[in-house]
């Protein structure tokens, strides 16, 4: 029980850490974000006053007024946040941060979630062949898989929709789906979904080719290793079939790191899919996020970074868990 | 990422009883290679004899050093010769090509003998731009791989060393790191530095970027070696050093950071491929430098000048063909260091292919087994 107590608290502290940081970054770097940030919401207001509302959340969001000590500055910060306010947008004004971000939150979860499945499926699955088949010509597969892994994910998006859309004209240039079919936004209908899902092809293919190579080669590599371990040649030995050693007793024990270093990767999918909503203007957290960063919105930018890291982290923990499950050692020595 | 796993993997190995525990004090990163090797080949002898001899051979042939150094195979060559072409471009393509920001060319030309690769909307030639990208590029690349080898040195290796509550806080904010999204880090970071006044001449430069990549980047390479560095910590010629009354600091420097030397040639070049990566992400979005040219601001360039819609693909494919051809050759380097890493990924092919060879001939003892 205590590996699970464990996590927990390890997880409270980098929630702790990740809110401290978004805190302390408008603060202690150089600039005056705040001073920023209301000024361009009173030009996005017409030039008429703020409402002593909004002024006293942007404050407390991006920094106050010389006077205030740190320490009130972040106890008024953690009140906001435990309300749930995150400030009102410049760029979209009068929007609340929040309520942007919940409207582009699914987007991004279903199409990252859903690549990153298809890509680790496939990569173990490969990779497990590979692996068992060591020595022979599919080796040389291994280091291909190092340019896919190379390749920056907004890089190949330009390339897949300068071929497939722009060139052959097979699928949709931008968006997360048909806006003149459904002007009215999204809305629960088959036609909907099919759009969706008709224009999330080629992004969800520029993850999964490009993150793919990972876990491939890790699962290959942990494979190789797993072979050349004395309960396997005993498995051999015993008279079992080949398929049962490689399906019973390598690939469960050489998938293990894969998953455990599954929400580290995570964090890199993360980071290539938001520079690549821009390349589709996919409606989700990277847009969002690119939208703030370039217009200035501080208030957008910091719930955007606030929000995506919760989400990493809560992905995180939910893997670990698994892993716990599925893995004893670490419960028991970890 | 999951060929850091890898070598997380084999870190742990290391502290398996047994692996590395008749260590020679002055051969320390040979020796427990030599007696993986000596354990494979023992293992191998129970299944066939003629494999055995012919990889006990092969540890033999390897000299002193040996172990040390990447073995001169196809992968490190091809790595070698990529990286090497990519760099010479860096530093001699400016030399030759003509201004990159010289706009007296006309404008969306395709690739042809009088522009190689073209040039853009604006005029600018496509080849002269790509190699002052490729050298602002490495430069970046380097200066951030440098920044996050020392800080993954500084919490790694002193977690694994000193151990106890230092290696509890440590490891704690590495864990930390490690699972914050770096990317979104840097960006708002970026968004904030790019308005500042107080920075001068820094605020936006290749150098300030290169530095906040890297501050961002160091915990993988943090957590890789502070597990070889405690199992290294708890070997033999450590202990003698430690009881002949050397301070820590020398222990870490003269005793253990050498044996790491693969590793950390690993994790530098892991940095380099990830700085090169997250500059061309960061100026794609343009928040990366504003005064120099590098592969990102090109694709940049190409964006805002819609070069995907206009089909100039020659202003947009170049700049990430070597962006994808750098890290691909890092990667291959990366290969060769691996395998001294952890033997077992150089010699269990190796062996498997024997064997099948054998059984072709008719000299195996099994022809659908696992080592079929």
């Amino acid at each position: 029980m205590s590996f699970y107590l464990r996590r927990v608290a390890f997880y409270l502290v980098t929630f702790w850490a990740a809110i401290s940081l978004n805190f302390l970054l408008p603060r202690l770097l150089p600039g005056d974000p705040a001073a920023i940030m209301l000024g361009k919401l009173r030009r996005a207001n017409a030039g008429r006053p703020l409402s002593e509302e909004t002024v006293q959340a942007i404050t407390a969001i991006l920094g106050a007024e010389k006077g205030t000590s740190l320490w009130d500055q972040y106890l008024a910060y953690w009140g906001r946040l435990l309300q749930g306010d995150l400030g009102v947008s410049s760029t979209r004004y009068p929007a609340p941060v929040a309520e942007l971000i919940s409207a582009a939150l699914p987007w991004t979860i279903v199409l990252v979630g859903t690549a990153t499945v298809i890509s680790f499926v496939l990569g173990i699955v490969v990779g497990a062949w590979v692996g068992w088949r060591r020595g022979t010509w599919l080796d040389h597969l291994v280091p291909v898989t190092t340019v896919f892994q190379s390749i920056p994910y907004f890089w190949l998006a330009l390339v897949l929709v300068a071929v497939f859309s722009v060139q052959l004209g097979i699928f949709p240039i931008i968006g997360g789906y048909d806006v003149f079919e459904f002007p009215g936004g999204p809305e629960w209908s088959w036609a909907f979904l099919g759009s969706a899902v008709w224009h999330a092809i080629l992004p969800a293919t520029t993850i999964v080719l490009s993150s793919i190579g990972g876990w491939l080669l890790g699962m290959r590599n942990m494979m190789v290793s797993t072979m050349s371990e004395d309960f396997i040649v005993t498995a051999e030995a015993k008279g079992l079939t080949p398929r049962r050693i490689r399906t019973k007793y390598a690939s469960r024990n050489a998938a293990i790191p894969s998953l455990a270093g599954f929400g580290i990767a995570l964090g890199f999918v993360v980071a290539g899919s938001i520079v690549m909503e821009q390349v589709f203007s996919y409606p989700g957290i990277g847009k969002l996020m690119i939208q703030a960063v370039q217009g200035l919105d501080y208030a957008l930018m910091q719930g955007v970074f606030l929000v995506i890291t919760l989400t990493v982290l809560a992905a995180n923990f939910v893997m670990d868990l698994i892993y716990g499950f599925i893995d004893p050692r670490v419960r028991h020595n970890g | 990422m999951a060929d850091r796993q890898t070598l997380t993997e084999s870190g742990s190995g290391g502290e398996l009883p047994g692996a590395g525990a008749e260590t020679a004090p002055d051969l320390p990163f040979g020796a427990p290679i030599g007696a993986e090797a000596a354990r494979e080949s023992a293992r191998e002898a129970t299944a066939t004899a003629a494999v055995a001899a012919a990889s006990a051979a092969a540890v033999r042939r390897g000299g002193r050093f040996r172990g040390l150094l990447p073995r001169r195979s196809g992968k490190l060559v091809t790595g070698l010769v990529i990286v090497g072409a990519i760099t010479l471009f860096g530093l001699l393509g400016p030399l030759i090509a003509q201004p990159p920001r010289d706009s007296n060319n006309p404008a969306l030309l395709p690739p042809g003998p009088e522009h190689w690769l073209g040039t853009t909307k604006l005029g600018y030639d496509v080849f002269s731009q790509l190699a002052y990208g490729t050298q602002g590029s490495l430069f970046i690349g380097l200066v951030a791989g440098l920044v996050a080898l020392v800080l993954g040195v500084l919490f790694g290796v002193f977690a694994g060393y000193f151990g106890g509550i230092a290696d509890e806080v440590l490891t704690l904010i590495t864990n930390i790191v490690l699972v914050i999204p770096g990317l979104p880090v840097v960006m708002v970071i970026a968004a904030y530095v790019q308005n500042a006044d107080g920075l001068g001449p820094l605020a936006r430069s290749s150098l300030l970027v290169a530095l906040v990549l890297g501050i961002t980047s160091w915990a993988g390479s943090a957590v890789v070696l502070r597990a070889q560095a405690r199992s290294l910590r708890t070997r033999e010629y450590v202990a003698a050093a430690r009881v002949a009354g050397e301070r820590p600091a020398r222990i870490i420097f003269v005793e253990i950071l050498p044996n790491l030397v693969p590793l950390l040639a690993a994790q530098f070049i892991f940095g380099v491929i990830l700085a090169v990566l997250g500059e061309a992400g960061l100026s794609y979005l343009g928040l990366g430098p504003t005064g120099s040219i590098t592969l990102g601001t090109m694709l940049n360039d190409a964006q805002t000048g819609q070069a995907v819609g206009t089909g100039a693909w020659w202003w947009f494919v170049p700049p990430g063909a070597i962006i994808a051809a750098l890290g691909a050759g890092l990667s291959l380097i990366n290969f060769a260091i691996d395998e001294v890493v952890n033997p077992k990924l150089r010699l269990a092919p190796e062996n498997a292919k024997r064997q099948r060879k054998a059984t072709k001939a008719g000299k195996g003892v099994a022809d659908t087994g696992a080592f079929a």
